[in-house]
Protein backbone atom coordinates (compact mmCIF):
# COMPACT_ATOMS: atom_id res chain seq x y z
CA UNK A 1 0.00 0.00 0.00
CA UNK A 2 2.84 2.42 0.86
CA UNK A 3 4.39 1.79 -2.57
CA UNK A 4 1.05 2.79 -4.15
CA UNK A 5 0.86 5.96 -2.07
CA UNK A 6 4.44 6.87 -2.96
CA UNK A 7 3.74 6.28 -6.64
CA UNK A 8 0.51 8.29 -6.38
CA UNK A 9 2.47 11.30 -5.18
CA UNK A 10 4.93 10.93 -8.05
CA UNK A 11 2.99 9.84 -11.13
CA UNK A 12 0.39 11.92 -12.89
CA UNK A 13 -1.13 8.85 -14.57
CA UNK A 14 -2.08 7.42 -11.16
CA UNK A 15 -3.54 10.74 -10.03
CA UNK A 16 -5.54 10.83 -13.26
CA UNK A 17 -6.70 7.25 -12.65
CA UNK A 18 -7.89 8.12 -9.15
CA UNK A 19 -9.65 11.24 -10.42
CA UNK A 20 -11.26 9.18 -13.20
CA UNK A 21 -12.48 6.71 -10.58
CA UNK A 22 -14.03 9.55 -8.59
CA UNK A 23 -15.70 11.14 -11.63
CA UNK A 24 -16.94 7.78 -12.96
CA UNK A 25 -18.30 6.96 -9.51
CA UNK A 26 -20.33 10.19 -9.39
CA UNK A 27 -21.97 9.48 -12.77
CA UNK A 28 -22.49 5.81 -11.97
CA UNK A 29 -23.69 6.49 -8.42
CA UNK A 30 -26.46 8.80 -9.64
CA UNK A 31 -27.46 7.06 -12.88
CA UNK A 32 -26.84 3.60 -11.38
CA UNK A 33 -29.33 4.29 -8.58
CA UNK A 34 -32.04 4.89 -11.18
CA UNK A 35 -30.92 1.77 -13.06
CA UNK A 36 -31.21 -0.35 -9.89
CA UNK A 37 -34.55 0.97 -8.57
CA UNK A 38 -36.12 0.92 -12.05
CA UNK A 39 -34.63 -2.56 -12.56
CA UNK A 40 -33.18 -1.75 -15.96
CA UNK A 41 -29.69 -3.23 -15.42
CA UNK A 42 -30.21 -5.64 -18.32
CA UNK A 43 -31.34 -2.73 -20.47
CA UNK A 44 -28.18 -0.75 -19.57
CA UNK A 45 -26.11 -3.83 -20.48
CA UNK A 46 -27.86 -4.02 -23.85
CA UNK A 47 -27.18 -0.35 -24.57
CA UNK A 48 -23.51 -0.73 -23.56
CA UNK A 49 -22.93 -3.74 -25.79
CA UNK A 50 -24.74 -2.15 -28.74
CA UNK A 51 -22.27 0.74 -28.43
CA UNK A 52 -19.52 -1.70 -29.41
CA UNK A 53 -21.23 -2.22 -32.76
CA UNK A 54 -21.20 1.52 -33.40
CA UNK A 55 -17.53 1.69 -32.47
CA UNK A 56 -16.67 -1.14 -34.90
CA UNK A 57 -18.50 0.53 -37.81
CA UNK A 58 -16.85 3.89 -37.03
CA UNK A 59 -13.40 2.25 -36.98
CA UNK A 60 -14.09 0.54 -40.29
CA UNK A 61 -15.17 3.83 -41.88
CA UNK A 62 -12.23 5.69 -40.40
CA UNK A 63 -14.43 7.87 -38.21
CA UNK A 64 -14.27 8.67 -34.49
CA UNK A 65 -15.08 5.51 -32.47
CA UNK A 66 -16.67 7.54 -29.67
CA UNK A 67 -18.99 9.14 -32.23
CA UNK A 68 -20.00 5.71 -33.52
CA UNK A 69 -20.54 4.42 -30.00
CA UNK A 70 -22.65 7.48 -29.13
CA UNK A 71 -24.93 7.11 -32.16
CA UNK A 72 -25.35 3.34 -31.60
CA UNK A 73 -25.99 3.67 -27.85
CA UNK A 74 -28.52 6.51 -28.19
CA UNK A 75 -30.29 4.62 -31.00
CA UNK A 76 -30.35 1.42 -28.91
CA UNK A 77 -31.73 3.33 -25.90
CA UNK A 78 -34.53 4.81 -28.01
CA UNK A 79 -35.41 1.47 -29.66
CA UNK A 80 -35.41 -0.46 -26.37
CA UNK A 81 -37.30 2.34 -24.64
CA UNK A 82 -39.95 2.50 -27.34
CA UNK A 83 -40.43 -1.28 -27.33
CA UNK A 84 -40.55 -1.26 -23.54
CA UNK A 85 -43.25 1.43 -23.49
CA UNK A 86 -45.37 -0.08 -26.27
CA UNK A 87 -44.81 -3.86 -26.01
CA UNK A 88 -43.40 -4.54 -22.54
CA UNK A 89 -43.62 -8.31 -23.00
CA UNK A 90 -41.04 -8.13 -25.82
CA UNK A 91 -38.54 -5.96 -23.92
CA UNK A 92 -36.22 -8.83 -22.94
CA UNK A 93 -36.14 -10.17 -26.49
CA UNK A 94 -35.22 -6.85 -28.09
CA UNK A 95 -32.51 -6.19 -25.47
CA UNK A 96 -31.01 -9.66 -25.99
CA UNK A 97 -31.11 -9.21 -29.76
CA UNK A 98 -29.46 -5.77 -29.70
CA UNK A 99 -26.89 -6.98 -27.13
CA UNK A 100 -25.75 -9.92 -29.29
CA UNK A 101 -26.05 -8.21 -32.67
CA UNK A 102 -24.23 -5.09 -31.42
CA UNK A 103 -21.26 -7.10 -30.21
CA UNK A 104 -21.20 -9.23 -33.37
CA UNK A 105 -21.21 -6.13 -35.60
CA UNK A 106 -18.42 -4.58 -33.50
CA UNK A 107 -16.19 -7.65 -33.71
CA UNK A 108 -16.90 -8.15 -37.43
CA UNK A 109 -16.11 -4.58 -38.43
CA UNK A 110 -13.05 -4.29 -36.18
CA UNK A 111 -11.65 -7.53 -37.59
CA UNK A 112 -12.18 -6.19 -41.14
CA UNK A 113 -10.62 -2.79 -40.42
CA UNK A 114 -7.46 -2.54 -42.49
CA UNK A 115 -4.15 -1.76 -40.80
CA UNK A 116 -3.63 -1.74 -37.06
CA UNK A 117 -6.12 -4.03 -35.36
CA UNK A 118 -7.85 -2.59 -32.29
CA UNK A 119 -7.49 -4.51 -29.04
CA UNK A 120 -11.06 -5.46 -28.10
CA UNK A 121 -9.97 -6.11 -24.51
CA UNK A 122 -9.26 -2.40 -24.09
CA UNK A 123 -12.93 -1.67 -24.78
CA UNK A 124 -14.22 -4.46 -22.60
CA UNK A 125 -12.07 -3.68 -19.56
CA UNK A 126 -10.69 -0.23 -20.49
CA UNK A 127 -7.49 1.13 -19.10
CA UNK A 128 -8.04 3.48 -16.25
CA UNK A 129 -4.27 4.06 -16.02
CA UNK A 130 -4.26 5.71 -19.48
CA UNK A 131 -6.82 8.40 -18.72
CA UNK A 132 -5.78 11.78 -20.14
CA UNK A 133 -6.55 15.26 -18.89
CA UNK A 134 -9.02 15.69 -21.76
CA UNK A 135 -10.83 12.51 -20.68
CA UNK A 136 -11.10 13.90 -17.15
CA UNK A 137 -12.60 17.13 -18.43
CA UNK A 138 -15.11 15.19 -20.53
CA UNK A 139 -16.12 13.11 -17.51
CA UNK A 140 -16.40 16.22 -15.33
CA UNK A 141 -18.68 17.75 -17.98
CA UNK A 142 -20.82 14.60 -18.00
CA UNK A 143 -21.07 14.64 -14.22
CA UNK A 144 -22.09 18.31 -14.30
CA UNK A 145 -24.79 17.65 -16.91
CA UNK A 146 -26.16 14.65 -15.00
CA UNK A 147 -26.25 16.51 -11.68
CA UNK A 148 -27.99 19.50 -13.31
CA UNK A 149 -30.63 17.32 -15.04
CA UNK A 150 -31.32 15.27 -11.93
CA UNK A 151 -31.53 18.39 -9.74
CA UNK A 152 -34.03 19.98 -12.15
CA UNK A 153 -36.26 16.96 -12.73
CA UNK A 154 -35.66 14.78 -9.67
CA UNK A 155 -39.37 14.59 -8.77
CA UNK A 156 -40.37 13.51 -12.27
CA UNK A 157 -37.58 10.90 -12.48
CA UNK A 158 -38.54 9.62 -9.03
CA UNK A 159 -42.22 9.40 -10.00
CA UNK A 160 -41.44 7.53 -13.25
CA UNK A 161 -39.12 5.07 -11.46
CA UNK A 162 -41.48 4.57 -8.50
CA UNK A 163 -44.94 4.32 -10.05
CA UNK A 164 -45.28 4.96 -13.78
CA UNK A 165 -49.07 4.79 -13.79
CA UNK A 166 -49.49 7.28 -10.96
CA UNK A 167 -46.93 9.60 -12.60
CA UNK A 168 -48.99 9.50 -15.81
CA UNK A 169 -52.17 10.32 -13.86
CA UNK A 170 -50.46 13.33 -12.30
CA UNK A 171 -49.70 14.70 -15.77
CA UNK A 172 -46.02 13.72 -15.89
CA UNK A 173 -45.03 12.95 -19.52
CA UNK A 174 -43.83 9.45 -18.61
CA UNK A 175 -42.58 8.58 -22.11
CA UNK A 176 -40.40 11.70 -22.24
CA UNK A 177 -38.80 11.12 -18.83
CA UNK A 178 -38.39 7.36 -19.32
CA UNK A 179 -36.68 7.84 -22.69
CA UNK A 180 -34.70 10.75 -21.20
CA UNK A 181 -33.49 8.47 -18.43
CA UNK A 182 -32.42 5.84 -20.96
CA UNK A 183 -30.57 8.48 -23.01
CA UNK A 184 -28.72 9.60 -19.86
CA UNK A 185 -27.80 5.95 -19.21
CA UNK A 186 -26.56 5.64 -22.83
CA UNK A 187 -24.52 8.85 -22.58
CA UNK A 188 -22.96 7.73 -19.30
CA UNK A 189 -22.09 4.33 -20.73
CA UNK A 190 -20.48 5.72 -23.88
CA UNK A 191 -18.32 8.32 -22.21
CA UNK A 192 -17.15 5.92 -19.52
CA UNK A 193 -16.47 3.01 -21.90
CA UNK A 194 -13.45 4.81 -23.30
CA UNK A 195 -12.09 5.39 -19.85
CA UNK A 196 -12.94 2.38 -17.75
CA UNK A 197 -14.23 -0.16 -20.30
CA UNK A 198 -17.62 -1.65 -21.04
CA UNK A 199 -17.59 -4.24 -18.25
CA UNK A 200 -16.47 -1.79 -15.56
CA UNK A 201 -19.21 0.67 -16.61
CA UNK A 202 -21.87 -1.99 -16.07
CA UNK A 203 -20.23 -3.06 -12.80
CA UNK A 204 -20.03 0.54 -11.52
CA UNK A 205 -23.58 1.26 -12.68
CA UNK A 206 -25.10 -1.66 -10.83
CA UNK A 207 -22.97 -2.98 -7.95
CA UNK A 208 -22.45 0.13 -5.74
CA UNK A 209 -26.11 1.15 -6.21
CA UNK A 210 -27.28 -2.39 -5.48
CA UNK A 211 -25.30 -2.42 -2.22
CA UNK A 212 -26.58 1.05 -1.32
CA UNK A 213 -30.18 0.01 -2.01
CA UNK A 214 -29.97 -2.55 0.80
CA UNK A 215 -29.50 0.22 3.38
CA UNK A 216 -30.67 3.55 1.92
CA UNK A 217 -34.02 5.06 2.96
CA UNK A 218 -34.24 7.53 0.10
CA UNK A 219 -33.10 7.75 -3.51
CA UNK A 220 -30.83 10.71 -2.70
CA UNK A 221 -29.16 8.77 0.12
CA UNK A 222 -28.79 5.80 -2.22
CA UNK A 223 -27.07 7.98 -4.84
CA UNK A 224 -24.71 9.43 -2.24
CA UNK A 225 -23.85 6.02 -0.77
CA UNK A 226 -23.41 4.46 -4.24
CA UNK A 227 -21.00 7.26 -5.20
CA UNK A 228 -18.97 6.78 -2.01
CA UNK A 229 -18.86 3.01 -2.58
CA UNK A 230 -17.77 3.54 -6.20
CA UNK A 231 -14.94 5.84 -5.07
CA UNK A 232 -13.89 3.26 -2.46
CA UNK A 233 -13.90 0.39 -4.95
CA UNK A 234 -11.98 2.28 -7.64
CA UNK A 235 -9.44 3.63 -5.13
CA UNK A 236 -8.94 0.30 -3.37
CA UNK A 237 -8.87 -1.55 -6.70
CA UNK A 238 -6.13 0.72 -8.02
CA UNK A 239 -4.11 0.31 -4.82
CA UNK A 240 -4.51 -3.48 -4.74
CA UNK A 241 -3.63 -3.94 -8.39
CA UNK A 242 -0.60 -1.63 -8.41
CA UNK A 243 2.14 -3.73 -6.79
CA UNK A 244 1.25 -7.18 -8.24
CA UNK A 245 0.69 -5.40 -11.61
CA UNK A 246 -2.84 -6.77 -12.03
CA UNK A 247 -5.34 -5.29 -14.54
CA UNK A 248 -6.87 -2.35 -12.61
CA UNK A 249 -10.34 -2.55 -14.19
CA UNK A 250 -10.77 -6.25 -13.48
CA UNK A 251 -9.53 -5.80 -9.88
CA UNK A 252 -12.06 -3.00 -9.27
CA UNK A 253 -14.89 -5.15 -10.65
CA UNK A 254 -13.93 -8.15 -8.52
CA UNK A 255 -13.71 -5.98 -5.42
CA UNK A 256 -17.18 -4.50 -6.08
CA UNK A 257 -18.61 -7.95 -6.81
CA UNK A 258 -17.15 -9.38 -3.60
CA UNK A 259 -18.50 -6.47 -1.55
CA UNK A 260 -21.97 -6.97 -3.07
CA UNK A 261 -21.90 -10.68 -2.27
CA UNK A 262 -20.79 -10.08 1.32
CA UNK A 263 -23.36 -7.31 1.81
CA UNK A 264 -26.23 -9.40 0.43
CA UNK A 265 -25.17 -12.39 2.52
CA UNK A 266 -24.71 -10.31 5.69
CA UNK A 267 -28.07 -8.65 5.24
CA UNK A 268 -29.85 -11.96 4.66
CA UNK A 269 -28.34 -13.39 7.88
CA UNK A 270 -29.21 -10.23 9.84
CA UNK A 271 -32.82 -10.28 8.58
CA UNK A 272 -33.20 -13.97 9.44
CA UNK A 273 -31.85 -13.39 12.96
CA UNK A 274 -34.14 -10.41 13.46
CA UNK A 275 -37.16 -12.48 12.42
CA UNK A 276 -36.12 -15.30 14.75
CA UNK A 277 -35.73 -12.97 17.74
CA UNK A 278 -39.01 -11.21 16.93
CA UNK A 279 -40.95 -14.49 17.27
CA UNK A 280 -42.51 -15.08 20.70
CA UNK A 281 -41.05 -17.90 22.79
CA UNK A 282 -43.06 -21.11 22.43
CA UNK A 283 -45.09 -21.81 25.56
CA UNK A 284 -44.21 -25.12 27.25
CA UNK B 1 -76.97 18.24 -9.76
CA UNK B 2 -73.88 18.86 -11.92
CA UNK B 3 -72.60 15.71 -13.60
CA UNK B 4 -68.85 15.17 -13.01
CA UNK B 5 -68.44 11.76 -14.69
CA UNK B 6 -70.40 10.86 -17.82
CA UNK B 7 -70.12 7.62 -19.77
CA UNK B 8 -72.29 7.45 -22.88
CA UNK B 9 -72.77 4.07 -24.56
CA UNK B 10 -69.19 3.05 -23.79
CA UNK B 11 -67.79 -0.28 -24.99
CA UNK B 12 -64.27 -1.61 -24.55
CA UNK B 13 -62.47 -4.86 -25.46
CA UNK B 14 -58.90 -5.93 -24.72
CA UNK B 15 -56.78 -7.53 -27.47
CA UNK B 16 -57.84 -11.02 -26.44
CA UNK B 17 -60.98 -12.32 -24.78
CA UNK B 18 -64.62 -11.18 -24.83
CA UNK B 19 -65.57 -7.48 -24.53
CA UNK B 20 -64.87 -6.10 -21.05
CA UNK B 21 -67.64 -3.49 -21.29
CA UNK B 22 -70.65 -3.27 -23.59
CA UNK B 23 -72.84 -0.18 -24.06
CA UNK B 24 -72.38 1.24 -20.59
CA UNK B 25 -74.02 4.58 -19.85
CA UNK B 26 -73.57 6.08 -16.40
CA UNK B 27 -73.63 9.57 -14.93
CA UNK B 28 -72.14 10.45 -11.56
CA UNK B 29 -73.28 13.74 -10.06
CA UNK B 30 -71.14 16.15 -8.05
CA UNK B 31 -71.06 15.11 -4.38
CA UNK B 32 -72.19 11.53 -4.95
CA UNK B 33 -70.61 8.52 -3.24
CA UNK B 34 -70.99 5.77 -5.83
CA UNK B 35 -70.25 2.13 -5.08
CA UNK B 36 -69.31 0.06 -8.11
CA UNK B 37 -69.93 -3.66 -7.57
CA UNK B 38 -69.81 -6.76 -9.70
CA UNK B 39 -68.10 -10.11 -10.17
CA UNK B 40 -64.41 -10.58 -11.05
CA UNK B 41 -63.88 -9.81 -14.73
CA UNK B 42 -67.10 -7.78 -14.77
CA UNK B 43 -65.31 -4.67 -16.05
CA UNK B 44 -65.15 -2.56 -12.86
CA UNK B 45 -61.43 -1.78 -13.09
CA UNK B 46 -61.73 -1.27 -16.87
CA UNK B 47 -64.46 1.30 -16.29
CA UNK B 48 -62.25 3.15 -13.78
CA UNK B 49 -59.30 3.09 -16.19
CA UNK B 50 -61.52 4.58 -18.90
CA UNK B 51 -62.59 7.36 -16.53
CA UNK B 52 -58.92 7.97 -15.65
CA UNK B 53 -58.00 8.17 -19.34
CA UNK B 54 -55.61 5.21 -19.08
CA UNK B 55 -57.72 3.38 -21.68
CA UNK B 56 -59.60 4.73 -24.71
CA UNK B 57 -63.15 3.46 -25.34
CA UNK B 58 -63.67 1.40 -28.50
CA UNK B 59 -66.96 3.25 -28.91
CA UNK B 60 -68.95 5.80 -26.94
CA UNK B 61 -67.70 8.81 -25.01
CA UNK B 62 -66.26 9.51 -21.55
CA UNK B 63 -66.33 13.00 -20.03
CA UNK B 64 -64.88 13.96 -16.66
CA UNK B 65 -65.56 17.37 -15.13
CA UNK B 66 -66.82 18.57 -18.51
CA UNK B 67 -63.64 17.64 -20.42
CA UNK B 68 -61.81 14.57 -21.68
CA UNK B 69 -60.38 12.26 -19.00
CA UNK B 70 -56.82 13.23 -19.99
CA UNK B 71 -57.58 16.93 -19.55
CA UNK B 72 -59.25 16.32 -16.21
CA UNK B 73 -56.60 14.10 -14.61
CA UNK B 74 -55.48 16.87 -12.29
CA UNK B 75 -58.85 17.03 -10.53
CA UNK B 76 -58.85 13.28 -9.88
CA UNK B 77 -57.28 11.49 -6.93
CA UNK B 78 -56.75 7.78 -7.58
CA UNK B 79 -56.05 4.87 -5.25
CA UNK B 80 -55.14 1.68 -7.14
CA UNK B 81 -56.21 -1.85 -6.23
CA UNK B 82 -52.61 -2.98 -5.78
CA UNK B 83 -49.47 -1.00 -5.09
CA UNK B 84 -47.75 -0.83 -8.46
CA UNK B 85 -44.28 -0.38 -6.97
CA UNK B 86 -41.77 -2.57 -5.19
CA UNK B 87 -42.10 -2.41 -1.39
CA UNK B 88 -38.30 -2.21 -1.14
CA UNK B 89 -38.16 1.07 -3.10
CA UNK B 90 -36.13 3.57 -1.04
CA UNK B 91 -38.80 6.19 -0.35
CA UNK B 92 -40.36 7.61 2.80
CA UNK B 93 -44.07 8.03 3.52
CA UNK B 94 -43.79 11.82 3.19
CA UNK B 95 -42.01 11.64 -0.18
CA UNK B 96 -44.66 9.20 -1.43
CA UNK B 97 -47.48 11.54 -0.43
CA UNK B 98 -45.64 14.51 -1.97
CA UNK B 99 -45.72 12.73 -5.35
CA UNK B 100 -49.45 13.44 -5.28
CA UNK B 101 -48.57 17.13 -5.70
CA UNK B 102 -47.06 16.56 -9.15
CA UNK B 103 -49.15 18.31 -11.75
CA UNK B 104 -50.27 21.00 -9.31
CA UNK B 105 -46.83 22.41 -8.56
CA UNK B 106 -43.93 23.84 -10.61
CA UNK B 107 -42.01 21.78 -13.17
CA UNK B 108 -38.44 22.38 -12.01
CA UNK B 109 -36.60 21.77 -8.75
CA UNK B 110 -38.03 20.66 -5.43
CA UNK B 111 -41.36 21.03 -3.64
CA UNK B 112 -42.66 24.35 -2.34
CA UNK B 113 -43.95 25.21 1.12
CA UNK B 114 -47.55 24.94 -0.14
CA UNK B 115 -46.85 21.41 -1.41
CA UNK B 116 -45.44 20.31 1.94
CA UNK B 117 -48.42 21.84 3.75
CA UNK B 118 -50.89 20.06 1.44
CA UNK B 119 -49.06 16.76 1.98
CA UNK B 120 -49.06 17.32 5.74
CA UNK B 121 -52.80 17.98 5.69
CA UNK B 122 -53.43 14.82 3.67
CA UNK B 123 -51.28 12.79 6.09
CA UNK B 124 -53.14 14.29 9.06
CA UNK B 125 -56.54 13.41 7.54
CA UNK B 126 -55.45 9.84 6.93
CA UNK B 127 -53.69 9.59 10.31
CA UNK B 128 -50.26 8.75 8.93
CA UNK B 129 -48.47 11.94 9.95
CA UNK B 130 -46.55 10.07 12.67
CA UNK B 131 -45.29 7.65 10.03
CA UNK B 132 -44.00 10.34 7.67
CA UNK B 133 -40.30 9.52 8.16
CA UNK B 134 -40.80 5.76 7.92
CA UNK B 135 -39.68 3.88 4.78
CA UNK B 136 -42.65 2.65 2.77
CA UNK B 137 -41.42 -0.94 2.97
CA UNK B 138 -41.78 -1.00 6.77
CA UNK B 139 -45.55 -0.31 6.78
CA UNK B 140 -48.38 -2.78 7.36
CA UNK B 141 -51.02 -3.31 4.66
CA UNK B 142 -53.50 -0.95 6.36
CA UNK B 143 -50.88 1.76 6.90
CA UNK B 144 -49.77 1.52 3.25
CA UNK B 145 -53.37 1.84 2.09
CA UNK B 146 -53.78 5.01 4.16
CA UNK B 147 -50.59 6.40 2.64
CA UNK B 148 -51.94 5.72 -0.86
CA UNK B 149 -55.16 7.52 0.08
CA UNK B 150 -53.07 10.43 1.43
CA UNK B 151 -51.13 10.52 -1.88
CA UNK B 152 -54.45 10.73 -3.76
CA UNK B 153 -55.71 13.50 -1.44
CA UNK B 154 -52.52 15.58 -1.65
CA UNK B 155 -53.69 17.29 -4.85
CA UNK B 156 -57.00 18.26 -3.16
CA UNK B 157 -59.03 16.39 -5.80
CA UNK B 158 -62.60 17.10 -6.88
CA UNK B 159 -63.17 13.41 -7.60
CA UNK B 160 -61.69 10.51 -5.61
CA UNK B 161 -61.57 7.15 -7.40
CA UNK B 162 -60.73 4.03 -5.40
CA UNK B 163 -60.28 0.54 -6.86
CA UNK B 164 -60.95 -1.97 -4.07
CA UNK B 165 -59.05 0.15 -1.55
CA UNK B 166 -59.55 -2.30 1.31
CA UNK B 167 -58.86 -5.55 -0.56
CA UNK B 168 -55.73 -6.41 1.42
CA UNK B 169 -56.51 -5.13 4.90
CA UNK B 170 -58.39 -6.37 7.93
CA UNK B 171 -62.02 -5.48 8.73
CA UNK B 172 -61.24 -2.96 11.47
CA UNK B 173 -58.98 -0.98 9.13
CA UNK B 174 -61.65 -1.30 6.41
CA UNK B 175 -64.26 0.39 8.60
CA UNK B 176 -61.79 3.13 9.60
CA UNK B 177 -60.95 3.84 5.97
CA UNK B 178 -64.59 3.92 4.86
CA UNK B 179 -65.42 6.26 7.75
CA UNK B 180 -62.70 8.53 6.36
CA UNK B 181 -64.21 8.31 2.85
CA UNK B 182 -67.62 9.22 4.25
CA UNK B 183 -66.11 12.33 5.83
CA UNK B 184 -64.28 13.22 2.61
CA UNK B 185 -67.52 12.85 0.67
CA UNK B 186 -68.65 16.11 2.30
CA UNK B 187 -66.32 17.95 -0.11
CA UNK B 188 -65.62 15.58 -3.03
CA UNK B 189 -67.30 13.05 -5.30
CA UNK B 190 -66.22 9.48 -4.59
CA UNK B 191 -66.37 6.37 -6.76
CA UNK B 192 -65.33 3.15 -5.05
CA UNK B 193 -65.07 -0.40 -6.37
CA UNK B 194 -65.88 -3.08 -3.82
CA UNK B 195 -66.95 -6.70 -3.57
CA UNK B 196 -68.70 -6.29 -0.24
CA UNK B 197 -72.07 -4.87 -1.25
CA UNK B 198 -73.54 -5.27 2.22
CA UNK B 199 -70.67 -3.38 3.83
CA UNK B 200 -70.44 -0.46 1.40
CA UNK B 201 -74.24 -0.02 1.40
CA UNK B 202 -73.87 1.76 4.73
CA UNK B 203 -71.59 4.37 3.20
CA UNK B 204 -72.49 4.97 -0.45
CA UNK B 205 -75.42 7.00 -1.78
CA UNK B 206 -75.86 4.84 -4.89
CA UNK B 207 -74.73 1.44 -6.13
CA UNK B 208 -73.91 0.65 -9.76
CA UNK B 209 -73.92 -3.07 -10.57
CA UNK B 210 -71.63 -3.98 -13.44
CA UNK B 211 -71.14 -7.26 -15.24
CA UNK B 212 -69.91 -6.22 -18.70
CA UNK B 213 -73.10 -4.19 -18.99
CA UNK B 214 -74.56 -1.92 -16.38
CA UNK B 215 -77.31 -3.99 -14.73
CA UNK B 216 -78.56 -1.28 -12.46
CA UNK B 217 -77.65 1.92 -10.75
CA UNK B 218 -79.96 2.77 -7.95
CA UNK B 219 -79.97 4.17 -4.45
CA UNK B 220 -79.13 1.66 -1.74
CA UNK B 221 -80.29 -0.75 -0.45
CA UNK B 222 -80.30 -3.36 -3.21
CA UNK B 223 -81.96 -6.73 -2.85
CA UNK B 224 -81.20 -10.39 -3.50
CA UNK B 225 -82.84 -10.25 -6.92
CA UNK B 226 -80.31 -7.71 -8.20
CA UNK B 227 -77.42 -9.68 -6.72
CA UNK B 228 -78.64 -12.81 -8.50
CA UNK B 229 -78.78 -10.97 -11.83
CA UNK B 230 -75.32 -9.57 -11.19
CA UNK B 231 -73.54 -12.78 -10.29
CA UNK B 232 -75.65 -15.08 -12.47
CA UNK B 233 -76.54 -17.53 -9.69
CA UNK B 234 -78.93 -17.84 -6.80
CA UNK B 235 -77.78 -15.60 -3.98
CA UNK B 236 -79.12 -14.58 -0.62
CA UNK B 237 -78.29 -11.21 0.87
CA UNK B 238 -77.39 -11.59 4.53
CA UNK B 239 -77.29 -8.32 6.46
CA UNK B 240 -74.12 -8.34 8.55
CA UNK B 241 -71.88 -6.30 10.74
CA UNK B 242 -68.18 -6.94 11.06
CA UNK B 243 -67.40 -9.05 14.11
CA UNK B 244 -65.35 -6.49 16.03
CA UNK B 245 -68.16 -3.94 15.65
CA UNK B 246 -70.59 -6.33 17.35
CA UNK B 247 -68.02 -6.83 20.10
CA UNK B 248 -67.71 -3.09 20.50
CA UNK B 249 -71.48 -2.70 20.82
CA UNK B 250 -71.91 -5.40 23.49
Amino acid sequence: MSAFLDALALHAFLQHALAAGLLASIACGIVGSYVVVKRIGYLAGGVAHTALGGMGIAYFLGKSPIGGALVAALLAALIIGWVSLRFRQHEDTIIGALWAVGMAIGILFISRTPGYNVDLMSYLFGNILMVSRADLLLMAGLDGAIIALVAMFRRQFLAVCFDEEFARLRGVPVEVFYLGLLLIVALTVVILIQVVGLVLVIALLTLPAAIASQYARSLAAMMFAATLLGVTFTGAGLALSYEPDLPAGATIILLAGLAYLLSALGRAIWLRRRRTFALPNPTP
Amino acid sequence: MTPVIELQDVSYAYDIGPPALEHVSLTVAEGEFLGLVGPNGGGKSTLLRLVLGLLQPASGAVRVAGASPQESRRVIGYVPQYARFGREFPISVEDTVLLGRLGTTGLLGGYRVADREAARLAMTQTEVLDLRRRPLGSLSGGQLQRVLVARALACDPRILILDEPTANIDMRAETDIFDLFKALNQRMTIVVVSHDIGFISRYVTRVACLNRTLLCHQPVPIGSEVIERLYGMQMQLIPHNHAFEREAKT
